[in-house]
């Protein structure tokens, strides 16, 4: 029994992992496609209702209304069509969030480990403090000072997963620049700058993608949570976290105004997340840990 | 710490003027500013600072605007209540997390590993306030077993602490599965089995210990993660604690006790991260005079 256990335990997992996943990257790419889309897809406009139709159930159910195959909420507007707007702003907000973050840590990583001395340990004491804040109280604060709004929650992203790119580009950096071709590229004469840019950073990309894609599902339920606090993007915008939090005191009446949003976000990040994993192991199988 | 108290004052100051919400609308000029001197409003910011830093190394956050209390009892009041709901949740995630991590981890490739993996993936993939209201929705509206606000009975206390745990747990586990699994292709397992130890002594005490460093790393994540968690979940379920008292204390621009709580979570974060550092130390005596 337990020799069977060592030997399986020591071979190592074998999959063929040069596609990707097909079903979590169609998912992503119908999503993708929703959002660029919602508004020629969506049937009805995600801000205007008809109070008429209020909270009609999902077309399965009783209670339906023509029209709405997924219902309406408090005030008559389509469900269907809300969620397809919201794929639009968690997009959004994780494609401009994950690149502002994504270069600015690693630039911050790059000048950290590149030059080293003074300037390392100022900035990556700078990482310590960003990492010894607690990320939503300053969110909250945050949106406290700049009215919820859409770059209010960019901020909060930037604020909560720059120190992690830093810290991985800072370390990649230290061990580039212990190779023979940055030796060589100084002897040749380049400046600092040009090693930097010309040749650490084309080798830092790999690392850095990968952690930007592991971080897509991380952003969208990070949006999705200030959203629902209220701190976030601020309603009627239909971003999926807004709606969740509509549908809270209708959980009795009508649980599809808050229960679907929630079954969007899960579907998104799963999917994601097992995209990201596999974009890892292709990539970079040494970033297991992260 | 104290780069922490300079941020959470300037954010706190910078996020308007709590007179604008508590005087009446008929309030006349005179008024305001009285009830600005009173505050200790009207005092340059530096003064203010100070006056605030030196009153909260005494633990004096000062009275609440809104409630005219000291911040520091409200949050004393509050306390217990977060402690129970976090205290109920890392219960859950040791309980659940550590025995299911290590079992799919020997048992690799069997169905509770299977089922403990998707399980992971999806914990991690849901949205806790959401899966609060799902709950919510099973156990409150349609089965109407439990009840889903508020705090009181034992019952109470049960949603709140599985949406909190949930998340952790499937975090945990999968870092103990894959610490497991790493340490029991190492050769002194192997050793271990040679000499015949029994399988439990094998896997507890030669590799549990050893599986066990990146699971404390990960302990102060989870402690984040339950903090941050716990400012969601409260505000889902109502639940009188902490996070729920600085989502109020927000709306209603309350300086002392957003503050208040700010520090005493930020203070609290600190020095687990402190305690994580001295374990680390302890379950690995390589690392201890390795860096600085």
């Amino acid at each position: 029994m337990s020799t069977i256990t060592a030997t399986d335990a020591v071979a190592p997992r074998r999959r063929d992992r040069r596609w990707p996943p097909t079903l979590p990257l169609a998912i992503v790419i119908v999503l993708v496609a929703c959002g660029l889309f919602a508004p020629w897809l969506a049937p009805r406009s995600p801000l205007e209702g008809s109070l008429g139709e209020r909270l009609a159930a999902p077309m399965w159910m009783e209670n339906a209304k023509p029209g709405h195959p997924l219902g309406t909420d408090r005030h008559g507007r389509d469900t269907l069509s809300r969620l397809l707007y919201g794929a639009r702003i968690s997009l959004a907000v994780s494609v401009v969030g994950i690149t502002l973050t994504g270069a600015m840590g690693a630039f911050i990583g790059l000048l950290a480990g590149f030059i080293g001395g003074w300037t390392d340990t100022i900035l990556m004491r700078l990482v310590d403090i960003s990492l010894s804040l607690p990320g939503i109280l300053i969110a909250v604060l945050l949106s406290v000072v700049f009215e919820p709004s859409f770059t209010n929650v960019i901020i909060v992203v930037v604020f909560l997963l720059w120190p992690s790119y830093a810290r991985l580009v800072r370390g990649e950096t230290l061990a580039i620049k212990q190779q023979e071709f940055v030796a060589l590229a100084r002897v040749a004469g380049c400046s600092s700058l040009t090693i930097m840019f010309r040749h650490v950073v084309p080798n830092l990309m790999p690392s850095i993608l990968v952690l930007a894609t592991l971080h897509v599902g991380y952003v969208i339920v990070l949006e999705a949570a200030l959203s629902f606090l209220g701190v976030g993007i601020p309603p009627p915008t239909p971003s999926w976290g807004v709606m969740v939090a509509d549908g809270r005191g209708l959980i009795e009446q009508a649980w599809w105004v808050s229960i679907l949003p929630g079954i969007a976000i899960l579907v998104t990040v799963l999917s994601l997340n097992i995209l990201g994993d596999w974009v890892r192991d292709r990539l970079d199988p040494k970033l297991r840990q992260v | 710490m104290f780069v922490v108290s300079i941020v959470v004052f300037a954010l706190v100051r910078l996020s308007g003027d709590p007179i604008a919400i508590m005087a009446p609308p008929e309030a006349s000029q005179a008024d305001i500013a009285l009830m600005r001197n009173y505050l200790g409003l009207d005092r340059p910011w530096h003064v203010q600072y100070a006056t605030f830093i030196s009153h909260a190394v005494r633990g004096d956050f000062g009275k609440s605007v809104r409630f005219r209390r000291p911040a520091m009892d409200l949050i004393l009041e509050r306390y217990g209540a977060t402690l129970e709901l976090g205290g109920l949740a890392v219960l859950i995630v040791i309980v659940i997390a550590l025995p299911v991590g290590v079992y799919s981890a020997v048992r690799r490739g069997s169905t509770l590993d299977y089922a403990a993996r998707a399980f992971a993936a999806l914990g991690q993939a849901v949205p806790p306030f959401w899966l609060g209201l799902l709950l919510v929705l099973v156990f409150g509206v349609m089965l109407r077993l439990l009840p889903t606000s508020g705090r009181g009975t034992p019952l109470h206390v049960l949603l709140p602490g599985i949406t909190l745990g949930w998340f952790a747990v499937a975090g945990l586990m999968r870092l103990t599965r894959s610490s497991m699994l790493d340490v029991l292709g190492s050769e002194y397992v192997k050793l271990a089995r040679i000499k015949g130890l029994p399988e439990r002594t094998v896997i507890w005490k030669h590799a549990f210990k050893n599986a066990a460093l990146p699971v404390v790393t990960f302990a102060a994540l989870l402690f984040v993660a339950l903090l941050n968690g716990s400012i969601i979940v409260e505000t889902v379920f109502g639940w009188p604690g902490l996070g729920l008292l600085v989502i109020e204390a927000v709306d209603s621009r309350d300086y002392p006790i957003v503050q208040a709580v700010v520090m005493c979570l930020s203070a609290m974060y600190i020095g687990v991260n402190l305690v994580v550092d001295v374990l680390y130390a302890y379950l690995n005596p390589r690392i201890r005079y390795s860096s600085s």
